[in-house]
């Protein structure tokens, strides 16, 4: 009568669906939720979920009900000192006394106003890069290279046993088999009736040799339909396989910060933060991610990420030794064939006084060419200085491609990654 | 009886032990006449568990972002710890399918096994509520069938046209169903079949109703509903339709609703279907959860008894099975109403006790059964009643007694609460004539029934409100006339009548000089 089923193998995400129309229902709600979350946490822990409040009656099933009032009967448990006909003071707050049956006011005050529940991380992500966009990226996907890899092109008639398609096949063997055997089995058919009335006839006026033509005929049809394989060769279908070339799925990303003495550890938090977003957005668009940190004083240097960040350091600023490093490390390493380079730089916008035309010159001659994108975030309440006025003369030259915005407090991080990276129109 | 050996002991189960215990089960069950589908048992994660938990108890469903909802709130429950799952869950199907979660103990699962697979599994079964209004061995198909046109739908009409037709539906899901009209069972396949006539049928049959003038309807209604002084040429004389107010609102809709297209009204349908579905389930809560609780509770003693499970595993079980059947006081902070565990299992043992063991109180309630064959007179009462006649027949002193229930009557001209009856000689009858007004559905959700369907003029429907005990509508009343606006596609009007005065009028859409006033 009964049996069991383990079902602990089979998917558990039935509900992935109905999650995600709820997501997308109160897409507002959340975006909103998502978006004070970025600005209150630090940046470091963008790693984890979010937990996500929606007042209860902007997302309520509405349906007939009683509401408070009139005059309801409620039979509860537990009378311990009431007798019949007493009169009690009517709870204050709680309208009409308890609902009839079924929901009586929760005691437990939380949970009730506001619908909690948790975005996973790949949600919660996914909410604060919504409507942005890594620009050019179909650039580098078109352009051709040597990786490939097999995709499923349809069927052939040739192949290699381990790619046999024996659905089609079976179904070519058949559709063979009815095609062939139809005429025969006509004929077959047509003898054994014409058999027939031979033999049903008078045996005087049978004919024997009729007979035993026809019945040799019918040896020889059956013998025929016999003869007819069940699979051919000819029947044979096979998956077919071609190369095609692959889309370079695989991103740099280098991070270049002025160590100078005027970049306080205040201005370096905020890089990181910077920095750290743009690498979980490369990270969701590329399988892989390379890191490069490039700091610089007067001169640039490759490091680790620890010293990148923490180390001190004082001097002057030279920015161009840190953008011919970049060069010269893409030179060796990183091919633009088959890299997506990117570049976020963060300087508190001080500057060599000569230096800014350099860079211009190093940047608008080389770096702008191989690069997909050039962020430069500078990191001042204070005016502009030469620096950012060369890079706006790069920005105007490459608009697509090149992208600066000003910081002041770490409350512009967000704000202002969202204006590097908005989508723009096709237009 | 000899004593035998238990089949296993300590807490790790696997599959083998579950069958054995499953068996003995099974065995116990059929000498308590314990007739049941064959079930289906399936053990499942406890992610799965919140899968099962939010898609309320289908197996499958079609998607809806309600469902997503239920789901991140259980989600978040469990995360946080503030709540655990339910052990088991189970579903009124042929077979009838059960899902264990893997975490429980062995004790766990066979007290699951006993109170789901042989305690739902057999009210399911012999309940007249559930052989009236459900057809276990067609709910499974025809939620394939639900799932795959809704599915259809999606894909035809757009994501968003579905979900706000579901929305709309879904607030009118417990106004689907006809209660004196017993359905007759399909399989999907045929329910598919079927539907593809009624697309083609249903649609020109809205437009005959539209297109003709309804034939004079003769007698008194008519006459009676005549306005001589606005109409005295008789052009509005006609009887009202429909001619009989219609409880079954989306009943009603699907057939009527002027601007619905085909697939529209299938969707209707659908929800009213799996309203009708869930139906008997709410309103059996106490005498489904009281049987299946009881039948736990005695074949887990007999298993004990005969020596199949041990005292560390009996412990375990008292212990789980007491914290079920737990009744929080009403002054206690943990109290959320009356646990339907609590009361239907002291109600069920309470019936046998008055079998077995009668006491001259109860010779005088319960003549009939003092005294009679205990598990004749419960299988009588599984089959025979719902919560609301269950509580009226076998509520016994006994049990007022030992939960100590009172009855308090809140009305707004009253400025205080009273205390209308206690479990006292005087209290007995009227709690329980309380209590059983209490799990009366009709009692619990507002009487609206469609009124009439003005074709003749602005093709608006009146609703009508049964107000009683002069209880208004809630708040939420705005939200569903507008779904109800969008299926009918023409105003709303709803009228509360109590003694037959009309003592309040809602519209929708809300005509424009309210809502200045407003």
């Amino acid at each position: 009568m009964s049996y069991f089923i383990d079902r602990r193998p089979n998917a558990r995400n039935k509900s992935a669906v109905n999650r995600q129309r709820f997501l997308k229902r109160y897409r507002s709600h959340i975006k909103r939720a998502v978006e004070e979350s970025v600005n209150r946490r630090s940046i470091t822990d963008m790693e984890r979920g979010e937990k996500v409040s929606i007042p209860t009656k902007d997302i309520s099933e509405p349906v007939f009900q009683h509401g408070p009032g009139g005059r309801r009967t409620v039979v509860s448990p537990g009378n311990k000192e009431f007798a019949e006909g007493d009169r009690l003071r009517r709870p204050s707050g709680g309208g009409g006394g308890g609902g009839s049956g079924e929901g009586q006011a929760s005691n437990q005050g939380e949970g009730m106003d506001e619908f909690v529940f948790s975005l996973s991380r790949e949600e919660f992500l996914d909410f604060v890069f919504d409507g942005l966009e890594l620009p050019h990226l179909e650039r580098k996907q078109l352009r051709v290279l040597e990786e490939t890899r097999p995709v499923r092109a349809g069927i052939s008639r040739e192949g290699v046993p381990a790619r046999i398609n024996i659905v089609r096949s079976m179904r070519e063997a058949h559709a063979r088999r009815i095609g062939m055997r139809a005429p025969l089995k006509r004929a077959l058919r047509e003898a054994r009736d014409a058999l027939e009335t031979e033999e049903r006839k008078d045996p005087v006026l049978r004919n024997p040799s009729r007979i035993d033509e026809l019945k040799a005929e019918i040896e020889r049809l059956e013998k025929r339909i016999e003869a007819i394989p069940f699979l051919d060769t000819y029947d044979l279908r096979y998956n077919h396989l071609t190369n095609q070339p692959m889309p370079s799925n695989q991103a740099v990303m280098f991070c270049v910060m002025d160590v100078s003495g005027s970049m306080t550890q205040a201005h370096k938090d905020i890089a990181k933060r910077f920095f750290l977003l743009l690498y979980l957005f490369l990270e969701r668009n590329y399988e892989k991610v390379e890191l490069v940190f490039v700091r610089h004083h007067t001169v640039a240097k490759e490091v680790d990420e620890e010293e990148f960040f923490y180390s001190r350091e004082t001097g002057g600023t030279i920015v161009s030794s840190a953008l011919s490093l970049v060069d010269s490390i893409i030179e060796a390493r990183y091919s633009p064939e088959q890299w997506n380079l990117y570049v976020a730089q963060a300087s508190d916008g001080d500057n060599w006084d000569d230096d800014s035309s350099t860079c211009l010159e190093l940047l608008d001659e080389s770096l702008m060419h191989k690069l997909q994108y050039f962020t430069y975030v500078e990191i001042t309440p204070h005016a502009h200085q030469a620096l950012w006025e060369a890079y706006d003369m790069v920005r105007a030259a490459y608009p697509e491609r090149f992208a600066m915005q000003q910081i002041v407090q770490p409350e512009d991080i967000y704000p202002v990654f969202r204006e590097l990276f908005r989508q723009r129109s096709q237009a | 009886m000899t004593r035998r050996k238990p089949i296993a002991t300590g807490s790790d189960w696997n599959f083998e032990v579950l069958e054995a215990y499953e068996r003995a089960i099974a065995e116990l069950a059929r000498e308590y006449r314990l007739d049941i589908y064959p079930n289906q048992i399936e053990i499942i994660t406890s992610e799965q568990m919140m899968d099962a938990y939010a898609s309320v108890g289908m197996p499958i469903g079609y998607h809806h972002w309600s469902f997503g909802k239920q789901f991140l709130s259980v989600e978040q429950a469990y995360r946080r710890g503030q709540m655990g799952l339910a052990y088991e869950l189970v579903i009124n199907s042929n077979p009838c399918i059960a899902y264990l979660m893997e975490e429980n103990s062995l004790m766990m699962q066979v007290l699951v096994i006993a109170h789901a697979c042989y305690g739902h599994n057999s009210f399911f079964k012999g309940n007249y509520l559930f052989q009236t209004w459900t057809d276990a061995s067609a709910i499974v198909d025809y939620l394939v069938f639900a799932r795959k046109y809704i599915a259809k739908c999606e894909e035809r009409h757009g994501v968003e046209a579905v979900e706000q037709l579901l929305d709309a539906c879904h607030a009118l899901q417990n106004y689907g169903v006809d209660r004196y009209k017993r359905p007759s069972p399909i399989s999907a396949e045929e329910e598919a079949r079927r539907q593809e006539e009624r697309e083609a049928y249903l649609q020109t049959q809205v437009n005959t109703l539209w297109s003709t003038i309804p034939t004079r309807a003769g007698g008194q209604d008519a006459e009676s509903w005549h306005d001589h002084e606005n109409d005295p040429l008789g052009l509005h004389r006609h009887g009202r339709y429909p001619s009989e107010p219609q409880e079954n609102l989306l009943y009603f809709l699907e057939k009527n609703a002027p601007l619905l297209e085909s697939w529209q009204r299938e969707i209707v349908r659908i929800v009213r279907k799996l309203a009708q579905y869930f139906y008997p389930q709410r309103q059996t809560q106490v005498m489904n959860e009281g049987w299946a609780t009881f039948w736990h509770y005695t074949l887990m003693n007999r298993m004990y008894d005969d020596g199949l499970i041990d005292e560390g595993l009996m412990l375990e079980f008292l212990q789980s099975h007491t914290s079920v059947v737990s009744q929080q006081d009403f002054d206690s902070p943990y109290f959320n109403g009356i646990n339907p565990y609590a009361l239907g299992f002291a109600m069920f043992s309470d019936i046998k006790r008055i079998c077995e063991a009668p006491t001259d109180e109860d010779r005088e309630w319960f003549p009939e059964i003092a005294g009679s064959d205990w598990l004749e007179t419960l299988h009588f009462a599984m089959h025979n009643f719902k919560d609301e006649s269950f509580i009226q027949q076998f509520l016994s002193p006994k049990v007022i007694r030992d939960l100590r229930l009172f009855s308090l009557v809140d009305d707004d001209r009253d400025d205080s609460l009273q205390v209308e009856a206690i479990h006292d000689d005087r209290g007995y009858r009227r709690i329980r004539e309380a209590l059983s007004v209490q799990y009366a559905l009709s009692a619990r959700e507002p009487n609206i029934q469609v009124w009439e369907a003005d074709i003749r003029g602005d093709r608006s429907l009146t609703l009508r409100h049964v107000q009683d005990r002069r209880r208004p509508l809630g708040q939420s009343l705005f939200p569903v006339l507008r779904h109800l606006h969008q299926l009918w596609g023409f105003p709303i009007k709803l009228e509360s009548v109590e003694n037959n005065d009309i003592v309040r009028r809602y519209q929708w859409p809300i005509p424009e000089p309210a809502r200045e006033s407003a």
